[in-house]
C-alpha cells in the first residue's frame, strides 16, 4: 500500500467517525427533547405541578444547590402575585425543599433559602412579606419517590400554599 | 565487641517480649483476630429467683452478649463453646492454660455470679493463656434487671485491658426511627442499647423529628422537631420524658449539638434565607451569634475541649468544611479535595474530623486531621451521611439510604458502622429503618 492510499483510508476513518459522532449527538438531541421536562437540570415540565388558580401554577423550581430563580420561575411567581394582589385576603407559606442527594442540616438550610427567594420575588412584585410565610422541608418531604434525576429535578421546589 | 553487645540487646528485647502480656492494636485494621474464649459465668446455686429473669440462664446470656460485642470489635475471635475444655466454676478458680490453649485460645474470660437479696454480685476474671497468668479481675453488685449492662461493663474492661483504650461497649444509641412511604415517612426518636437491645420510642411519631444528640453525660438529648408545623431545637430529658424548645427564634432553628461541657447548645438559625450559626447558654438563655454571613453556615461541631468549632459552609459556593475559635474568629477552610463536604464532626480524642463527602454522584464517609490534612476515606456508597463518633473515637456510627425504584419502593434507612481504619464496616441492628445516629459516651463512668 503506498502514501496516498493510507491516507484516503485515513480521511475515510475520519469521515466514517464523524458520522458516528453526530448521530449520537443527534440521538442525545433527541433523547434529551423527548423527557424535555429538564433544561440544565432545572425541571420544566407539569407533572407534579398544582394550581393556586386558573393558569397559576403553585410550585417553581431550582437546580441542584441552587436558589437562583429561573425566568420560568420568574414568570410563574408573577402569576402568583397577580393572583395574590387579587385575593388581597389571602396569606400564603412557601415550603422550600431539597432532593435528597444532600446531607440532611445542608438541605434544611437550602430549602429555607429557596422558600425565601420565592417570597422576596413576590415582595418586590408587592406583595407584603407578612402576607407570606416561609418554611423548609429540606429533603424530608420529597413529591416523587423515586431515585432519579428526573424525582430529584422534581423535589428541587418551592411550592406557594394557601393558608386561609 | 559489637556483635556482643547487639546478641545481647537482642536476648534483652526478646527477653520482654516474651513477659509481655497479650495486647490488640486497634490502631490498624486487624485481620487476625485474637481468638478469645469467653467461659459462661458460673450461676451460684445459692442464688435467689429474680422477678421474671431465668437465673440460671444468666450466665451464659451474659458471656454470649461479651461475645457478640468481641466479634462486632473484629479485633477479636470468639471461639465456640462445644470445644470448652473445663466446667466454668473450675475455670473460673484456675484454669488449666495448657488445655486451654489446645483449642488455640490467647485469652479466656471466667466469672461467676450470685443474686442475694435482690443484689446481683458479679465477678470475672481476664487470663492470658499464653502468660499463663491472670490480666485484671473485678467485682461488682448492682441490680438484677441490670444484667445486659453487666455483660457491657465487663467487655468494656476486657477491651480496656486488652486494647489500652477505653471500650464502648456500655452505651447507648439514640436515633430517628423511620417507617411508611418514602413520601410520608413517620420519624420517632428511638434510643437502643450499642447492640441493638431495649429499644424505646421516645416520641409518638405525630411530629417530623430529626437529628438528635446526646449531652455529655446522656441525660438530654438536643433535637429538632417539626411540632406545630415549626420546625425548632428542642430540648428533651430522657428520664423524665419533658421536652423544651430552646430554639424559639421567629425563623428556623437545626442541626443542634451541646457544647463539650454541656453547657450549652450551638446550632443554626435561619431567617430571611440565611443560615448563622448561634449558641445558647441553657441556664441564662443568653444567645450569642457565633458567624454572621451571608452564606450558609450549619452543622456545627464544638472540638473536645470547647476552643474550637468546625461547620459546615458554602460561602465558598459550594459546601466546604471550616474551622474557627469558638467566639467565631479566625475561620479557615479545611477541606480543598475534589467534590463537596459536609456533616463535620470533632472526634472525642480531638485528633480527627468525620465527615461526609460527595463526588460524582457517590457519598463517602471520611476522617481528616482537624487542619483538613490526612483525608482518608473509609466507606463509599449510593447514599450515606451524619457520621457519629464512639466515645473512644474509634468506631463511627452513620446512617446509609438505598436507591427507590419507579414508585420509592425498595427505599431503606440503616445504621451502620466502621472503624476509622477503613476495617470492619457493619450494619447495625434496628427494629426499624433508622437514620441520624448519635453515640452516647460511655454509661458508667
Amino acid at each position: 500500500m503506498n502514501l496516498g492510499e493510507k491516507m484516503t483510508l485515513k480521511s475515510n476513518l475520519k469521515n466514517i467517525l464523524l458520522v458516528i459522532f453526530a448521530t449520537l449527538i443527534l440521538s442525545a438531541c433527541s433523547t434529551a427533547k423527548k423527557t424535555g421536562d429538564i433544561d440544565g437540570d432545572v425541571y420544566t415540565g407539569k407533572e407534579t405541578v398544582e394550581f393556586l388558580a386558573a393558569g397559576v401554577p403553585d410550585r417553581v423550581f431550582f437546580a441542584t444547590n441552587k436558589s437562583s430563580l429561573t425566568t420560568a420561575s420568574r414568570a410563574t411567581l408573577r402569576k402568583q402575585a397577580t393572583f395574590l394582589r387579587k385575593n388581597k385576603n389571602l396569606n400564603v407559606t412557601i415550603e422550600g425543599h431539597a432532593d435528597e442527594r444532600g446531607t440532611r442540616e445542608y438541605n434544611l438550610a437550602l430549602g429555607e433559602r429557596r422558600a425565601n427567594a420565592a417570597r422576596d420575588y413576590l415582595m418586590t412584585y408587592g406583595i407584603s412579606g407578612k402576607r407570606i410565610s416561609v418554611i423548609s422541608y429540606g429533603k424530608e418531604k420529597p413529591v416523587n419517590p423515586k431515585s432519579s434525576p428526573l424525582a430529584w429535578s422534581q423535589n428541587r421546589r418551592s411550592v406557594t400554599v394557601k393558608v386561609n | 565487641m559489637k556483635k556482643i553487645l547487639f546478641t545481647l540487646l537482642f536476648y534483652f528485647i526478646f527477653l520482654i517480649k516474651s513477659f509481655a502480656l497479650i495486647e490488640v492494636d486497634i490502631t490498624r485494621g486487624n485481620l487476625d483476630p485474637l481468638p478469645i474464649a469467653v467461659s459462661p459465668l458460673h450461676v451460684d446455686v445459692k442464688s435467689d429467683n429474680f422477678k421474671d429473669l431465668k437465673v440460671k440462664e444468666l450466665g451464659e446470656n451474659i458471656s454470649e452478649i461479651i461475645e457478640k460485642n468481641f466479634k462486632n470489635t473484629g479485633l477479636f475471635n470468639p471461639l465456640k463453646k462445644d470445644a470448652f475444655v473445663q466446667k466454668p466454676d473450675i475455670a473460673h478458680l484456675k484454669p488449666r492454660f495448657e488445655d486451654w490453649r489446645l483449642i488455640k485460645a490467647q485469652a479466656l474470660v471466667t466469672g461467676k455470679l450470685l443474686i442475694k437479696n435482690e443484689k446481683l454480685k458479679v465477678e470475672f476474671r481476664l487470663w492470658d493463656l499464653t502468660a499463663a497468668q491472670e490480666m485484671t479481675a473485678l467485682a461488682f453488685t448492682t441490680t438484677p434487671s441490670n444484667w445486659r449492662r453487666v455483660a457491657h461493663i465487663i467487655s468494656d474492661k476486657i477491651y480496656e485491658r486488652l486494647t489500652g483504650e477505653e471500650g464502648y461497649f456500655d452505651t447507648r444509641i439514640i436515633y430517628v426511627a423511620e417507617s411508611g412511604p418514602k413520601s410520608q415517612r413517620i420519624k420517632k426518636l428511638a434510643i437502643m442499647d450499642q447492640d441493638g437491645s431495649n429499644t424505646k420510642y421516645l416520641t409518638l411519631g405525630n411530629e417530623l423529628v430529626l437529628t438528635p444528640r446526646f449531652n455529655p453525660t446522656n441525660q438530654m438529648v438536643t433535637y429538632m422537631s417539626y411540632f406545630r408545623n415549626m420546625p425548632r431545637v428542642y430540648l428533651l430529658d430522657i428520664e423524665t420524658g419533658t421536652q423544651e424548645v430552646v430554639g424559639n427564634f421567629p425563623g428556623m432553628t437545626f442541626a443542634p449539638r451541646f457544647s463539650p461541657d454541656g453547657t450549652k447548645i450551638i446550632m443554626s438559625f435561619a431567617k430571611d434565607g440565611n443560615s448563622d450559626i448561634y449558641t445558647m447558654d441553657l441556664e441564662s438563655r443568653v444567645v450569642e451569634r457565633i458567624t454572621e454571613h451571608s452564606s450558609i453556615d450549619t452543622s456545627p461541631s464544638f472540638s473536645p475541649d470547647g476552643k474550637f468549632i468546625a461547620f459546615n459552609s458554602d460561602r465558598s459556593g459550594l459546601q466546604q468544611i471550616y474551622v474557627m475559635r469558638s467566639d467565631g474568629s479566625n475561620v479557615k477552610r479545611v477541606t480543598f479535595g475534589k467534590g463537596i463536604y459536609g456533616t463535620p464532626v470533632w472526634s472525642p480524642r480531638g485528633d480527627l474530623i468525620a465527615f461526609t463527602k460527595m463526588h460524582k454522584g457517590r457519598f463517602y464517609i471520611g476522617v481528616m486531621r482537624t487542619d483538613g490534612t490526612g483525608e482518608r476515606l473509609l466507606t463509599e456508597n449510593y447514599y450515606q451521611e451524619a457520621p457519629s463518633w464512639s466515645p473512644n473515637g474509634r468506631v463511627l456510627v452513620f446512617y446509609r439510604e438505598t436507591k427507590a425504584g419507579d414508585k420509592g419502593e425498595g427505599f431503606t434507612a440503616k445504621l451502620w458502622s466502621i472503624d476509622i481504619t477503613g476495617y470492619n464496616e457493619r450494619k447495625l441492628y434496628t427494629k426499624t429503618d433508622a437514620s441520624d445516629p448519635s453515640w452516647s459516651s460511655l454509661l458508667s463512668k
